[in-house]
């Protein structure tokens, strides 16, 4: 079975909610928009306080060409534009909604019926993806239609659908391809046409049989998607860590893209809110978000409106365990902490983790012992102890020498330090400060 | 929401290896061969490694805190590792005194003055033992031979597989009648340090820690795989001269030093690569000082001078850069 080469761990599953269906949640009394759900600039309101807004409504428009719009997922009125903290930690400005009726707008189909064909153009495809704001939901969160028009020097050949979901206890890729695989595959051919090319591959990671033998089942009829089955190791969800995994080739070193190595990667929860947007014309406004945690009581899949307070999803879940230390938005490897359970659910919530105390709290860091495991670890080929000490040291010149701009924050270096450095807040640290210097220089020239 | 959270980057999870996990998996895989010295050496391998460990433990411990004034680094371990690993490289009748020595070189210059678990450039038991063989080269280089149980400094010694091999290339012919049976080497019935001599016991020791994650295969097997071929050419050259590659293998500290001292995580190289060149240099200084040194053993100063060229080896052998292949 394939996977990619170089370093990575192996850290418990924790799978929890791999069996538990979907489940829809209810509406929120009020909805919260953020204006940057995206990487890029942020999205630029379109709506003013005292507005009427239907389900599907646009409230913000893209602030440029890397940025996405932003609609209304519930009905009812714009309370005020204010500023929230959201996931980053960051106060952000936001759009704030409060919730009457559920009124739809009508172009959106809600039917369950599966559209098989559209006679959309190319052209018209993007647009409709670019209109309805969607973005990358593996957590990245780049806008979708610029990654669906790479530079015309590339030559593209592959499409690599990501439903690896190597991040431990998330499962909403799961639960969304055993349950909307057929809808994905529309999805697929979508962006295939797009591309203009005839190859798709879905990784899927070894953890997930029920997945691969429903894929393969839905694919063995239809010429060019192929189910690759992966070996389990993280981080192969890691876009480099899959094109390698699936096609041999290495992305090289920053600022090269997928694109140069002849591979465009969609997440598969991204390939069905595509499907959504160009077949039933609905813009994006719910997704999955697994809700879980060692000692919650009804770990969950829920599908859940933008804007949503996290609290209503802890609430679902039966309420956040008296011992939590941590809530996360996102895995435990790359998920950010919240600061509390009110920030809003946004594009890029693949799941809600609540983490015991006991496991919260970081242990006392001690002297690198030079076991060298944080080098074996790294699936970039880095020397994480090398490039912190850099750090340590200021040493911003050593760290750029070794490549610290290759990292991709993956996390496998401190997750395996018996001496438990904190090696990627020091290595963040150099890589922000490294990318400044080079954006100085490049500048410059 | 009445729970206080705490907010700290990623990753949230950690794989819960920990310094001592790693110290105490090397001191299993040390057991069976120091089962197999207290059954060829008997009393005098007890005493000297009982010794051995707690003189490092208490030089630990005073410096620690009564010269530095921090914390007590005992727990983590690595003070007894040294002691084993100083006392593994002992002859079974050395005195007392001469083992405290050895601790407090070992321990005190070795490692406590580099600034403690992780600074220090070269292995505190080596710089022990190579302290003690240049001190009283006399003691250090005679070693009882085995199954004397009760015995201890009044052990009858003799010659090792190493002076022989020594004196087979040296032209003595007489002395290849003497060497002992590839069987008794491989087991360890032979005269030598009380670490070192069965080779199957340390084997045992390398498979413990291959399993448990503690070392990748890189040194020992770059050292021992150098060491066979280079003695191995030498034996093709000359096979009355030379002696069978095994000997060299199974003799003279080669198992230990190329298993448990030269894998020491702080003073060998970081990269899969780095390590290999690593284990080649020990391999080659070690089948030179053999050949050609006058100490009968080169392990421990192959081992030094590699722990030495460390760093220069971590500067050119860097990873596999992830794309650096289709730049
Ligand atoms: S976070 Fe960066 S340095 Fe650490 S393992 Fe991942 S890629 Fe390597
Ligand atoms: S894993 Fe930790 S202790 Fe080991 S080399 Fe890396 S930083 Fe040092």
């Amino acid at each position: 079975m394939n996977t990619f080469k170089i370093g990575g761990v192996h850290p418990e599953p924790n799978k929890l909610t791999a069996d538990r269906k979907i489940e829809t949640l209810a509406l929120p009394v009020q909805a919260v928009f953020p204006l940057s759900q995206h990487i890029g600039a942020p999205a630029v309101p379109c709506v003013q306080k005292g507005d009427t807004v239907r389900v599907g409504t646009r409230i913000a428009e893209p602030g440029g060409f890397m940025s996405a719009s932003i609609h209304s997922s519930v009905s009812g009125k714009v309370a005020k534009i204010d500023s929230v903290i959201d996931a980053s930690g960051v106060r952000k400005p936001a759009i704030f909604i409060d919730v009457e009726g559920d009124e739809w707008e009508p172009s959106i189909d809600r039917s369950d019926k599966l559209v098989l064909q559209s006679n959309k153009s190319r052209e018209e495809i993007v647009e409709c993806i670019k209109n309805a704001g969607i973005v990358g939901m593996g957590g990245a969160c780049f806008p979708t239609h610029v990654k669906l028009c790479p530079p015309k020097e590339c030559t593209i050949d592959t499409l690599i659908i990501n439903a690896v979901e190597c991040e431990p206890y998330l499962t909403a890729d799961h639960r969304l391809m055993l349950e909307h695989s057929d809808e994905i595959i529309i999805g697929i051919k979508i962006i295939l046409k797009v591309l203009g090319i005839d190859h798709a591959v879905i990784g899927i990671e070894a953890n997930k049989p029920d997945a691969i033998t429903l894929m393969r089942s839905k694919t063995s009829m239809v010429s060019g998607i192929e189910v690759m089955p992966l070996q389990m190791k993280y981080p192969q969800g890691g876009e480099k860590q899959l094109i390698e995994a699936v096609t041999g080739r290495q992305v090289p070193p920053p600022p090269a893209l997928p694109a140069n190595v002849g591979c465009v990667v969609q997440n598969v929860g991204t390939v069905f809110a595509v499907y959504e947007a160009v077949m039933k014309n609905k813009p994006l406004i719910e997704r999955i978000v697994t809700v879980t945690g060692q000692d919650v009581k009804n770990p969950c899949n829920l599908k859940v409106r933008m804007g949503t307070p996290v609290s209503q999803l802890i609430e679902y879940a039966g309420g956040m365990p008296e011992n939590t230390g941590k809530l996360i938005s996102g895995g435990p490897m790359m998920g950010r902490p919240l600061l509390d359970d009110t920030a809003p659910v946004v594009k890029g919530t693949s799941g809600i983790l609540m983490i015991p105390e006991a496991d919260a709290i970081r242990r006392a860091e001690r002297n690198c012992i030079r076991c060298a495991k944080c080098v074996q670890a790294c699936p970039m080929g880095l020397e994480p102890y090398l490039l912190a000490t850099a750090s340590e040291a200021s040493d911003w010149e050593c760290a750029e020498e070794n490549w610290i701009m290759s990292c991709i924050e993956c996390g496998c270096c401190q997750s395996t330090c018996p001496s438990r450095r904190p090696l990627l807040d020091w290595v963040r640290l150099a890589k922000n400060r490294v990318g400044g210097i080079i954006r100085a220089r490049n500048a410059k020239k | 929401m009445a729970q206080k959270l705490y907010i700290t980057t990623s990753p949230h999870v950690h794989c819960g290896d920990t310094i001592e996990r790693n110290m105490r998996w090397v001191i299993w895989a040390l057991m069976p061969a120091l089962f197999a010295s207290f059954f060829m050496f008997g009393l005098g391998a007890l005493i000297v490694t009982a010794t051995s460990v707690l003189s490092c433990l208490f030089f630990e411990w005073f410096i620690t805190r009564f010269l530095l004034k921090r914390p007590s680094t005992l727990g983590d371990l690595s003070a007894v590792i040294t002691g084993i690993l100083l006392a593994f490289n002992l002859p079974s009748n050395i005195p007392l005194y001469m083992i405290v020595v050895g601790a407090l070189v070992a321990i005190g210059i070795g490692k406590m003055a580099f600034g403690g678990l992780g600074n220090n450039p070269f292995n505190p038991a080596l710089v022990g033992r190579v302290f003690l063989l240049i001190s009283f080269p006399a003691r250090m280089t005679s070693w009882p031979v085995p199954h004397q149980l009760t015995a201890y400094t009044d052990a009858v010694t003799g010659a090792t597989p190493m002076n022989l091999i020594g004196q087979i290339a040296g032209g003595n012919s007489a002395a290849a009648d003497q060497l002992p049976g590839l069987g008794d080497l491989f087991l360890g019935n032979i005269g030598g340090c009380i670490g070192e001599v069965s080779a199957l016991m340390l084997l045992i020791g390398f498979v413990i820690l291959l399993c448990s994650k503690v070392i990748t295969w890189h040194i020992p097997v770059s050292i021992l795989g150098t060491v066979t071929v280079l003695t191995g050419i030498m034996w093709l050259i000359n096979p009355v001269l030379y002696v069978n590659p095994l000997y060299h293998l199974c003799s003279g500290g080669l198992m230990l030093g190329a298993i448990f001292m030269a894998t020491d995580y702080v003073t060998s190289p970081m990269t899969p690569k780095g390590m290999v060149w690593y284990g080649i240099g020990i391999g080659f200084l070690t089948v030179v000082i053999r050949y050609f040194g006058s100490y009968p053993e080169g392990m421990s100063f192959a081992i030094l001078i590699m722990n030495a060229v460390t760093p220069l080896i971590n500067n050119w052998c860097k990873p596999k850069r992830f794309g650096e292949a289709v730049k």
